[in-house]
């Protein structure tokens, strides 16, 4: 399995990477615009609202662009080649993301991906996608 | 106010030597400012504003301290390798609002010999950039490569198109780290680094570093040497936009309209451009946004060497750019004026001259094109401009 580092968590986070450990993707609307927002925030970053909510979001998306890397360092290093990629999500924004259990040869733009978790041990787990089962 | 006019880059510098491992960082900082300097015809005491990036030490106060000058400006604008750009635009305008008349603004890194890192998500973003195993640039540009050519259906022998060109020029720069042209077949067969960019579509990593003199138009006067007056600048940030990251366009979308319309020019008046070259596509990528061809039809625009001195469409990066010559500190703004500065005053090497190269334009993009970048654009003329 591709190796799975501990992100950074600070308190404006906390509540989205312990979702992540229930296998919950949360994303926050700006309840005053209207909009969904990534990556976490306190503020709206349309009107600079305070008064976002969060809503489970649905794991699925598709592929807007992605790269294999052919030769990882750090914690990457002996991970072989892997997929990093933007993928648009159901719920609109674009994340940046890895995907996994593919063929790297078959990927493409515009492919429908579903969401894993990969725990890191350290009270988070990363959103990372597969090619969608159906 | 406009700055057209106001200012005038009346040295360069660029460090000779791309490995380094016996001066420190800031021993090449003076280096490159002494030659810039002397370049000028100006001295270390004349210099009343010092410019730099984020990686010279705590903020600007470390290297003026290092140079022992007392600034009545200074500014430590950091948006990666388009800083440099920034910085002859902030001086510019300080020098059109008085502030200084000296202005002095230096690069020095050691990537290849000494202590080299950069974060790209080290603000809001941190954890959400960071766990992917994103190790360099070449990884995010990439992104950027895969979905241009899914739109617009560029290819990869396109974007080698841009690296050819570029060697072509190198082979007139005997500093140049790949001093010899490759072809597209070269490009082609080189190592995948992050699909869809080969080893040979990236930039080279250099030890090195360069220096501008930005001066007022009394002190351009006083000097013997040939200057190059600013006409203008433009600069804009790029980034995810909330999720909403487009990685077909740069901030060139933003940064060069704004130029244009202080310089009073437009893109028919550019006789050579240095364009920033961290990659190919950073290149494919900025001519488009810049409007020196629809937006897709880059390929098209960089075969048949669209981009080759002293002939084509636009001759671009004759010192052989990043891809080639120099990529100093990872970062390849200050040689894009330097080489700019050169071709305004008629001393690029003669085998990759622009006859009567009265404007040129100088590009920056600095961070990633694949989530967050600076973009800044400048264009210059000969003093009579």
């Amino acid at each position: 399995m591709l190796p799975a580092p501990a992100p950074a968590i600070n308190s404006t986070t906390a509540e989205f990477w312990k979702a992540t450990t229930e296998g919950r993707f949360i994303l926050q609307r700006c309840n005053a615009c209207d909009i969904v927002l990534w990556f976490p925030r306190r503020n709206c970053p349309k009107c600079w609202t305070e008064d976002v909510s969060t809503f489970d979001a649905q794991q699925t998306g598709t592929i807007y662009s992605f790269t294999v890397v052919r030769k990882g360092t750090g914690a990457f290093k002996d991970a072989g080649p892997f997929v990093i990629a933007y993928v648009e999500l159901a719920d609109g924004p674009r994340i940046m993301t890895n995907i996994v259990d593919c063929d790297i040869d078959a990927l493409h733009v515009g492919m429908p991906v579903e969401m894993v978790f990969h725990d890191t041990g350290e009270g988070s787990a990363l959103y990372r996608f597969r090619p969608a089962s159906r | 106010m406009t700055i057209r006019g106001a200012a005038y880059v009346a040295g360069i510098y660029e460090h000779p030597r791309r490995d380094i491992p016996d001066r420190t960082l800031f021993e090449i900082h003076t280096e490159v400012a002494l030659g810039a300097l002397a370049d000028a015809g100006l001295q270390m005491s004349d210099v009343d504003a010092v410019f730099c990036d984020g990686t010279a030490g705590f903020g600007p106060m470390s290297l003026v301290e290092h140079f022992g000058l007392r600034p009545t400006y200074f500014d430590s604008t950091e948006t990666g390798g388009s800083s440099y750009l920034a910085h002859v635009g902030h001086a510019a305008a300080a020098i059109a609002a008085g502030k200084c008349s000296v202005a002095l603004i230096t690069l020095a890194g050691k990537p290849r010999t000494g202590r080299h890192e950069v974060s790209f998500a080290s603000g809001s973003d941190s954890g959400f950039e960071s766990g992917w195993g994103i190790a360099g640039a070449p990884h995010t540009y990439a992104l950027a490569a895969q979905r241009h050519m899914y739109e617009f259906g560029t290819t990869s022998a396109q974007l080698a198109e841009i690296k050819v060109a570029a060697s072509i020029h190198a082979q007139y720069n005997p500093n140049a780290y790949l001093p010899y042209a490759v072809t597209v077949e070269d490009v082609l067969n080189s190592p995948l680094v992050a699909d869809p960019l080969h080893r040979l579509d990236c930039c080279v990593v250099t030890d090195g570093g360069g220096a501008l003199i930005v001066v007022s138009p009394e002190v351009a006067r006083s000097l013997g040497r040939t200057s190059a007056k600013i006409l203008g600048h433009g600069e804009a940030i790029k980034h995810t936009s909330n999720g909403g990251i487009d990685l077909t366009y740069t901030g060139a979308v933003w940064s060069g309209p704004r130029a244009f319309a202080e310089a009073g020019v437009s893109v028919a008046d550019i006789k050579y451009a240095s364009i920033y070259d961290s990659f190919t596509i950073t290149v494919l990528q900025t001519i488009e946004d810049l409007g020196f061809c629809e937006k897709g039809q880059g390929g098209k625009f960089v075969m048949d060497g669209g981009l080759v001195a002293p002939f084509g469409k636009l001759p671009f990066n004759t010192d052989g750019g990043g891809l080639c010559n120099n990529h100093p500190s990872n970062r390849g703004g200050i040689t894009k004026v330097i080489e700019a500065v050169r071709q305004m005053r008629g001393e690029a090497h003669p085998s990759v001259q622009v006859p009567n190269c009265q404007i040129s334009l100088a590009h920056g993009t600095g961070g990633s094109l694949g989530s967050k970048h600076g973009s800044v654009t400048l264009i210059l003329g000969q003093e009579d401009a």
